[in-house]
C-alpha cells in the first residue's frame, strides 16, 4: 500500500512540475517557431487587414502582384465599420499580438497614431519609402509626417464629394434627372432641402414610391456637410473647438432640419439594415465621397445598373474620408511589406482603383490620368471629371486627434433625434456629454 | 529514538506505518487541489489584484505602458458619472425583464416535461439546444427578427394591423429584445436544472395527494415548488449573477459598445468595455470592474442570507 501511494504523490508532483515546463517551453517555442514564418524556401505571406472596401482584392491588385512575385501571398483581412477596427487595432497594438504586416489606417485617426503611438509603426524612410507620399495632395503627405520628420503611412485614397441619386425614382416622382441641372438646384444645402421635400411630397401624393425619403440619414448628411470647412473639431494649434465651430453648428442645423421635414430614412450608416436598403430602394439620394461608390456597387449590386447617377454636391466641396496604409513595426516583413504599398501606391494602381472601384486617388499623377473616366454603373456619369473638380476645390481640413470620436457622437446624437424623437438641443448635449466622457481624462 | 526502545520492536514499525500513510492521507487532497489553485491565482487572483492596482492610476490603452498615480480619482469620477448610474439602472431592469420570465417558464417547462410523454428524450435535448448556441449567433439572429424595416417581428405586427417598433432604438422595446435573447438561451439550461430536481421528489407524494384529490395544479403548487426550493434558490443565485454581468447580448445586438444610441441598453458590462474599448481608459476600466465584482459579492451574499433564512423557517 504504501509504495503505491508513494508513487502517486510523486507523480502527482511530477506532472504538475511538468506542466509548468510545458508552459515555459510553450513560450518560448512559440517566440522561436514565428522566426521561420518567411520558410527556407524564402516564400512570404503578407497580411493586410483593412476597413470598409479599399478595393485591392476586388479590382485584382493583389493577384496582379502576386503573379510577379511568385514568393509572396497576401492575405486580406477586413472589418465593414471602420469604428470597431479602429477599436481592435488598438487592442492588438497595446498587446503586441495579432497584428498583420500591413494596417489601413483613416484620415480622422492618423492625428491620434502621429501623436500617440508613432513608435509603433515602422518609419516608412527607413524601408526605403520616404518619397511615397510625393507625389501626393500636400495635405495628404504632411498629415502623416510627425514632429521630428517620421513617415508613419502611405497615403492611398481622399474622398471628395458628391451626391449620388437614384434615376429611376427621380423620374417617378417627376424630378429631374439631369445630372447638371440638379448639381444646380442643389448648389446650396438650402436647395439641397428643398427639392427634398418636394420628392416626399410627391411620395405621399402617390406619384413617387410610398414610405421612400429623401436620403438614408442625418448623420450622411452631417459628415458631408462638416467636411466642407477647413476647422471642424479642432482648430491649428489642436484645441477642441467642436462646440463651437461654424463648421458644426450649421451643419447641425441643417440636419435636423432634414429629419425635421422628415427627409431621412433613419438608416444607420455601416449596419445590416443600411445595407439591406440599398436593394430595396429606401432613399433616392446619399452623400457621396469618391468611396462610397464601391459600397454601393457592392450592395446594391447589378440590378441596380444604370439607376444610379451623380452630381456635384451641395455647398463648398469637402473631404469626407480617406485612408492611409501603415507597417507595424512588429511586422517580420517589413521590406516585403514597403515593397507591395509602394507598387499599391503607384500612380498607375491609384488610377486603376478609380476606374473600377471608384477610390479617388490622393497621387496627382493618378488625378492627371483619371480626367475622363465614366461609370457605365452610374448612367455612365463623368466620375473623373466631378470627382477631380471637387477634390480640386476641397479645403485642407485640420485634422485632430479625437477625430473620430467627435464625429461618432454627433452623428449617434442625430440618430438620437430621427430614430427616437428626442428634441435636438438635448442631443446636442447627449454628444457633448459622449465627447467629454470619451476623450476627457 | 523510538526504535531503541525495547519492548516490541514491532511497535515502532507499526507506528511509523500509521504515521506515514496518515500524513500522505492528510497532504494528498491538497495535493489534488493544487493544480487548481495554482491556476486560479495565476488566472484568478492575481488578475484580480492587478486591476485593482491599475483602477488606481491614469492608464489609456495607447500608451500602456505609462501609468500616472490617482489614488481613488477613477471610483470617484465613476459613481459622478451619469452614464454609470444609466448603466447600472439598465442592467438591474434588463436583469429583472430577463431572469423572472426565464425562470417561471423554466419551472412550467420542467414540470411539462416531468409528466411521462411519449420522445420525452428528445425533448429534452432540445431544451438544451438554446445553450449550445453561441451568444454571437443567437443575437445575430434576433437581432435580424427584430429589425425595424425588414424584421420579421414588425412583419407579423403589420400583418395584424399594429404599428411597428423600432426594437433598437426605443428605451423599453430595445431592452426587451436584449431580454429576449437571454430569456431564449437560458430557458431550457434552467427547466434541466429543475427536471432534476423534480425527479428527486418522491412519487408517493405526488400518488398521495392524487388520492385526496388534488389536481395537476394543485400538485405543483403543493408538492413540487416547495420540494423544489434549494433546486430553486440556487437558480436564482446563478442568473442574479450571469444577469450582472450580461454582455455579449446587449454588445451584439446592435454591434456597438454604446448600447444603443441613448445607451438605453448599456449594462455595467458593456459600460466598462466601452472604457476600456472604445474609449481605451483602461484605468476606469478596471474601476468599473471592481465595483461591479463587489456588487456581485453583495448580491451573492444577501442571496445566502435569504436562503440561510428561508431554511431556518423550514425546520
Amino acid at each position: 500500500m504504501r509504495p503505491f501511494r508513494a508513487r502517486r504523490t510523486t507523480a502527482a508532483v511530477g506532472s504538475a512540475a511538468l506542466a509548468a515546463t510545458m508552459l515555459l517551453t510553450a513560450c518560448s517555442s512559440g517566440t522561436a517557431g514565428s522566426k521561420d514564418n518567411a520558410g527556407g524556401d524564402g516564400k512570404v505571406t503578407l497580411t493586410i487587414d483593412l476597413f470598409g472596401t479599399f478595393g485591392f482584392k476586388e479590382t485584382g491588385l493583389y493577384d496582379e502582384y502576386m503573379a510577379a512575385h511568385p514568393n509572396i501571398t497576401i492575405k486580406q483581412t477586413d472589418t465593414q465599420d471602420e469604428g470597431q477596427y479602429w477599436q481592435a487595432l488598438q487592442t492588438k497594438l497595446a498587446g503586441g499580438g495579432g497584428l498583420a504586416d500591413i494596417q489601413g489606417l483613416e484620415v480622422g485617426r492618423i492625428a491620434s497614431v502621429v501623436q500617440k503611438q508613432a513608435d509603433k509603426f515602422a518609419d516608412l524612410k527607413t524601408l526605403g519609402l520616404g518619397g511615397v507620399n510625393d507625389d501626393l495632395v500636400p495635405w495628404k503627405g504632411a498629415a502623416v509626417r510627425t514632429a521630428d520628420g517620421k513617415v508613419l503611412g502611405a497615403g492611398t485614397d481622399i474622398g471628395p464629394e458628391a451626391i449620388c441619386f437614384r434615376t429611376d425614382l427621380f423620374k417617378a416622382a417627376g424630378l429631374p434627372t439631369d445630372r447638371t441641372e440638379l448639381a444646380a438646384k442643389w448648389s446650396s444645402w438650402d436647395g439641397y432641402l428643398a427639392l427634398g421635400k418636394q420628392y416626399v411630397t410627391k411620395a405621399a401624393g402617390g406619384s413617387a414610391p410610398e414610405g421612400n425619403k429623401w436620403t438614408d440619414s442625418a448623420a450622411g448628411m452631417f459628415t458631408a456637410e462638416v467636411g466642407q470647412e477647413k476647422v471642424r473639431y479642432a482648430d491649428e494649434s489642436g484645441k477642441p473647438v467642436y462646440d463651437k465651430s461654424p463648421a458644426v453648428q450649421t451643419a447641425w442645423a441643417n440636419s435636423t432640419k432634414l429629419v425635421a421635414d422628415g427627409l431621412s430614412a433613419k438608416l444607420p450608416q455601416w449596419t445590416p439594415e443600411w445595407n439591406k436598403a440599398f436593394s430595396t430602394g429606401k432613399f433616392a439620394t446619399l452623400s457621396c465621397p469618391a468611396w462610397m461608390i464601391g459600397y454601393i456597387k457592392g450592395q446594391a449590386g447589378e440590378a441596380f445598373a444604370g439607376k444610379w447617377d451623380i452630381a456635384a454636391g451641395p455647398g463648398k466641396t469637402g473631404n469626407w474620408g480617406g485612408s492611409y496604409l501603415a507597417i507595424p513595426r512588429s511586422s517580420k516583413h517589413q521590406k516585403e511589406a514597403a515593397e507591395l504599398i509602394k507598387w499599391l501606391n503607384a500612380k498607375e494602381q491609384q488610377a486603376k482603383l478609380f476606374t473600377k472601384q471608384g477610390s479617388f486617388p490622393s497621387s496627382t499623377g493618378a488625378q492627371a490620368a483619371i480626367k475622363t473616366v465614366k461609370d457605365p454603373y452610374f448612367n455612365n456619369a463623368p466620375i473623373g471629371e466631378i470627382f477631380s473638380e471637387s477634390a480640386a476645390n476641397m479645403p485642407a481640413q485640420v485634422l485632430g486627434t479625437d477625430d473620430g470620436v467627435i464625429g461618432k457622437a454627433f452623428t449617434d446624437a442625430l440618430g438620437e433625434v430621427e430614430r427616437t424623437g428626442t428634441a435636438p438641443a438635448t442631443a446636442w448635449q447627449h454628444a457633448l456629454d459622449n465627447i467629454k466622457k470619451a476623450s476627457g481624462n | 529514538m523510538a526504535t531503541i526502545s525495547r519492548p516490541a520492536p514491532a511497535l515502532p514499525a507499526q507506528a511509523t506505518r500509521a504515521a506515514r500513510p496518515r500524513w500522505g492521507a492528510r497532504l494528498a487532497p491538497y495535493g489534488y487541489l493544487a493544480p487548481f489553485f495554482v491556476l486560479f491565482a495565476a488566472f484568478g487572483l492575481f488578475p484580480l489584484l492587478y486591476t485593482a492596482y491599475v483602477s488606481l492610476h491614469r492608464v489609456e490603452l495607447q500608451t500602456a505602458d505609462r501609468m500616472d498615480w490617482l489614488g481613488l480619482q477613477n471610483y470617484t469620477r465613476l459613481f459622478e458619472d451619469p452614464f454609470f448610474w444609466n448603466a447600472l439602472r439598465n442592467t438591474f431592469t434588463i436583469g429583472v425583464l430577463s431572469t423572472v420570465p426565464q425562470l417561471l417558464l423554466a419551472l412550467g417547462l420542467a414540470h411539462l416535461l416531468n409528466y411521462r410523454l411519449r420522445g420525452r428524450t428528445f425533448f429534452r435535448v432540445a431544451m438544451l439546444m438554446p445553450y449550445a448556441t453561441s451568444v454571437a449567433a443567437a443575437t445575430l439572429v434576433f437581432a435580424q427578427l427584430f429589425g425595424r424595416d425588414y424584421g420579421l417581428i414588425n412583419w407579423v405586427l403589420a400583418g395584424v394591423g399594429l404599428s411597428p417598433v423600432d426594437w433598437q432604438a426605443d428605451t423599453w422595446a430595445s431592452q426587451f429584445g436584449v431580454s429576449a435573447i437571454v430569456t431564449w438561451r437560458w430557458t431550457g439550461y434552467n427547466a434541466l436544472i429543475y427536471l432534476a430536481g423534480m425527479q428527486a421528489i418522491p412519487g408517493e407524494l405526488y400518488e398521495s395527494a392524487a388520492m385526496d384529490g388534488a389536481s395537476r395544479w394543485q400538485q405543483f403548487r403543493h408538492v413540487t415548488v416547495p420540494g423544489l426550493r434549494p433546486t430553486i434558490i440556487f437558480t436564482v443565485v446563478v442568473s442574479t449573477i450571469g444577469a450582472s454581468q450580461l454582455f455579449g447580448e446587449p454588445l451584439l445586438y446592435e454591434g456597438n459598445a454604446g448600447g444603443g444610441i441613448s445607451h438605453q441598453y448599456q449594462t455595467l458590462g458593456l459600460y466598462m468595455y466601452e472604457q476600456g474599448w472604445s474609449f481605451f481608459h483602461l484605468g476606469r476600466a478596471a474601476a468599473v470592474a471592481w465595483v461591479m465584482f463587489l456588487l456581485i459579492v453583495v448580491l451573492a451574499l444577501i442571496n445566502a442570507a435569504i436562503a440561510a433564512r428561508r431554511n431556518r423557517t423550514d425546520r
